[in-house]
């Protein structure tokens, strides 16, 4: 074991990945010698060279294209977007090409071995343009899987499992916690699975459900709420696509009342689905309507940061209101 | 080039050859507009642009003002008093000069190293600083970080942080001066980093076909980030995408201001009188950081760096204004020391006033707050009253 922060263990995956398979190929605007504006990609060059690590002109839709080339020829490519907010520009590529090669073509060709990594998320006082969370555009599309990493531990597992998983993955990476987040790491090769949440603390009045810097934020008002005599069982999605509906329902079943948090504004986010699944799986079992705590339905702002984020505060206030039902 | 001579049949006029070779786009001369030298003299036979002794003293005096609050702005960011800074060292004769060019009336469409065509344009020093201080005085509502300006009455638009998304914008924008008959074009400043984006070729493809009078103006400063320019592209530089887009094209050295002037002036002209695009690279250096949050060291040399330093657009400028005797040493110390002092007041005026109020937060989001975002805000006062102390820009006014 070895103490890592969030990059660190998300570079140790890139080094194993691209240690294992000579396919491997990490690229992305500034990922070559400098090692990525976070230095998620340090070294990587000078140890695998230029032709499998290297900077990209700046296009997000030329490198995601790029990628879907390269993993249709058989290769193994993990593309950095260099912030999730700069995305958008690649939402095609994404959306129609990704994400839809091996169905259009009947399995004839398929792009599974692409990974797009990404910093995504606000608390940093980066106003409009850099603090989006928008899992919510992809989980809309069929043929992608996403997911979220909160810890350098999970970050790592699940990389590497992201990175050999068969389908095209994105990797949201919360940026917040990038240098924030430190621990305990395994030094050697592991994966964590893709599609099955992590239940990080037993519970009887009420599950709390997330994902990313997020889940920091609800053991925040977890351990609020056990100030307060409540007892929140504590959940981390960490794949929002394909999600883990029955661990979720499990939970509920056992609490009565689900609350979910994300970053990104309430109004179509992904805690909506939840919502609407685990409202029918588990209907007969809920003692309150599930809550909601999200972001305000505005562009990410800068100076009213605080106030537009859905805190430890906020969260809270409505485990109370849930339980006093 | 006239549409009807651009029809596929017209390409069959060049010379015929029966070996084959390809056009190598390097081979292509591209020509440097260059007027003033290092020393402060001109080329001979230098065509200079329209400017007498007060407009070339208001460009200085806007060089000096850029120079100063970059150096105080990078100082108050290394404090802690700001969050963000980006400088334009090197090349504020690009903008400041691009600016002083045009008439008031043009669009400005820029990036973000573009301070110095808000500062020529007169832009408030208080203007800056509640931007930058994100404060309730600040145009923007404190909604984005430092130095992401805006101003309708200086007709510049609000800086976007996604790359290149004002060069298609400038085309549409410039159309319609166009179709509405005013004199006035648009004027797109972008790097060369920016110029890979889709949206740069969706752009300037759009300006030509469409023939808006918009001048594409990019800075080509060496870098985007850590990236140079041999990997960013391959081509003879960005002007000659110009050309292929059938776009007319025009090299400048971009550290010189009188030669940045000149060709504005006749990329003005141009774009006036024909309604067309024109496309202008100025070749300068980024001699500063890409931000306060990037550390060039670990990817250029000093020697490098220095090099470009003996380049330095206002120093060159200076010793022109010299020569010309509209400028002496005496004066150009007392114009640092004031503005020194002018702006390190103004920093500590704007870090004082509020932040916006929380009403700020759900405004403008639409033309009119709909239903559920005064639901949502009526929730967060209340939330907020119940926490005071954990919302201590909001708490208590309201
Ligand atoms: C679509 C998009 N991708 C990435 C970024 C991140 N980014 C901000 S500035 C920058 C470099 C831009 O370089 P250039 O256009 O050459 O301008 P310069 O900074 O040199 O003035 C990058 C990659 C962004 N803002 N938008």
């Amino acid at each position: 074991m070895a103490q890592m922060n969030l990059l660190q263990a998300i570079n140790n995956a890139l080094d194993i990945a691209m240690a294992e398979d000579d396919s491997t190929l990490c690229f992305g605007e500034d990922v070559g010698h400098f090692g990525g504006v976070f230095r998620a990609t340090s070294g990587l060059q000078e140890k695998y060279g230029k032709e499998r690590c290297f900077n990209t002109p700046l296009v997000e839709q030329g490198i995601v294209g790029f990628a879907n080339g390269l993993a249709a020829q058989g290769s193994r490519p993990i593309a950095e977007i260099q912030f999730a907010d700069y995305i958008f520009p690649a939402f095609d590529q994404i959306v129609n090409e990704s994400a839809k090669f091996r169905y259009r073509s009947g399995n004839e060709f398929n792009v599974g071995r692409m990974t797009i990594r990404t910093p995504y998320g606000g608390g940093i006082a980066g106003g409009l343009y850099h603090s989006q969370s928008p899992e919510a555009y992809f989980a809309h599309t069929p043929g992608l899987k996403i997911v979220v990493p909160r810890n350098p531990y999970q970050a790592k597992g699940l990389l590497l499992a992201s990175i050999r998983d068969n389908n095209p993955v994105i990797f949201f990476e919360p940026k917040r916690l990038y240098r924030a987040s430190v621990g305990e790491v395994p030094e050697d090769d592991y994966q964590l699975p893709i599609g099955k949440a992590e239940v990080i603390n037993q519970g009887n009045d009420i599950s709390l459900l997330g994902w990313g810097a997020q889940m920091e934020v609800i053991e925040k008002a977890a351990e609020l709420a056990a100030n307060a005599g409540l007892s929140c069982e504590v959940i981390d999605l960490r794949s929002i696509l394909p999600w883990d509906v029955e661990t979720v329902a499990q939970s509920v079943m056992k609490t009565g009342r689900l609350l979910i948090s994300h970053e990104a504004p309430i109004t179509g986010g992904f805690a909506g689905e939840i919502a609407a699944t685990i409202q029918h799986e588990c209907f007969l079992h809920l003692e309150s309507p599930i809550a909601r705590v999200c972001g305000v339905d505005t562009p990410y702002p800068l100076s009213l940061e605080k106030e537009h984020m859905a805190d430890h505060l906020k969260i809270f206030e409505a485990i109370k209101r849930s339980v006093h039902y | 080039m006239n549409a009807r001579t651009n029809k596929p049949e017209a390409y069959t006029n060049g010379a015929e050859v029966h070996t084959p070779s390809f056009i190598d786009g390097h081979s292509v001369d591209i020509p440097i507009l260059k007027l003033l030298k290092e020393d402060g003299s001109l080329y001979p036979n230098a065509e200079l642009p329209e400017l007498d002794q007060a407009k070339a003293e208001k460009v200085y005096r806007a060089f000096v003002f850029h120079r100063v609050l970059d150096e105080r702005m990078t100082a108050a960011q290394r404090q802690g008093r700001i969050s963000f800074y980006m400088t334009a060292l090197g090349e504020e004769a690009t903008t400041v000069g691009g600016a002083a060019a045009l008439a008031p009336q043009d669009m400005i469409m820029a990036q973000y190293r573009e301070q110095g065509c808000l500062i020529y344009r007169g832009f408030a020093l208080t203007d800056f600083m509640n931007q930058m201080f994100s404060n309730e005085k600040d145009l923007g509502k404190g909604r984005q970080m430092p130095i992401h300006y805006g101003s309708n009455k200086l007709n510049y638009m609000t800086i976007s942080s996604p790359l290149g998304t004002q060069i298609p914008q400038a085309a549409g924008y410039a159309y319609g001066q166009k179709l509405q008959g005013k004199d006035a074009v648009t004027m797109c400043m972008f790097g060369e980093g920016a110029a890979s984006e889709g949206d740069f070729h969706a752009g300037l493809n759009m300006a030509a076909v469409h023939r808006a009078p918009v001048i594409f103006f990019c800075r080509n400063n060496g870098y985007a980030i850590s990236t140079p320019s041999d990997e960013q592209y391959l081509g003879n530089g960005i002007a000659s995408r110009g050309v292929g887009y059938g776009i007319k094209t025009i090299r400048i050295d971009g550290n010189d201001v009188l030669a940045v002037m000149k060709a504005v002036q006749f990329a003005r002209n141009y774009a006036l009188e024909q309604q067309a695009p024109v496309l202008i690279e100025a070749m300068s250096y980024r001699l500063g950081a890409h931000s306060t949050s990037d550390d060039p060291s670990g990817y250029r040399s000093k020697e490098e760096e220095a090099k470009w330093q003996a380049h330095d657009p206002i120093a060159r400028f200076k010793a022109w204004l010299i020569h010309q005797k509209w400028w002496d040493e005496a004066q150009d110390k007392a114009l640092f020391e004031s503005l020194r002092e002018e702006i390190l007041a103004a920093v500590k005026v704007a870090e004082k006033v509020a932040k916006p109020p929380v009403e700020d937060l759900v405004t403008d989001v639409y033309d009119q707050v709909p239903k559920h975002l005064e639901k949502q805000l009526s929730e967060l006062k209340e939330h907020i009253n119940k926490y005071p102390e954990a919302y201590p820009f909001t708490a208590g006014r309201f």
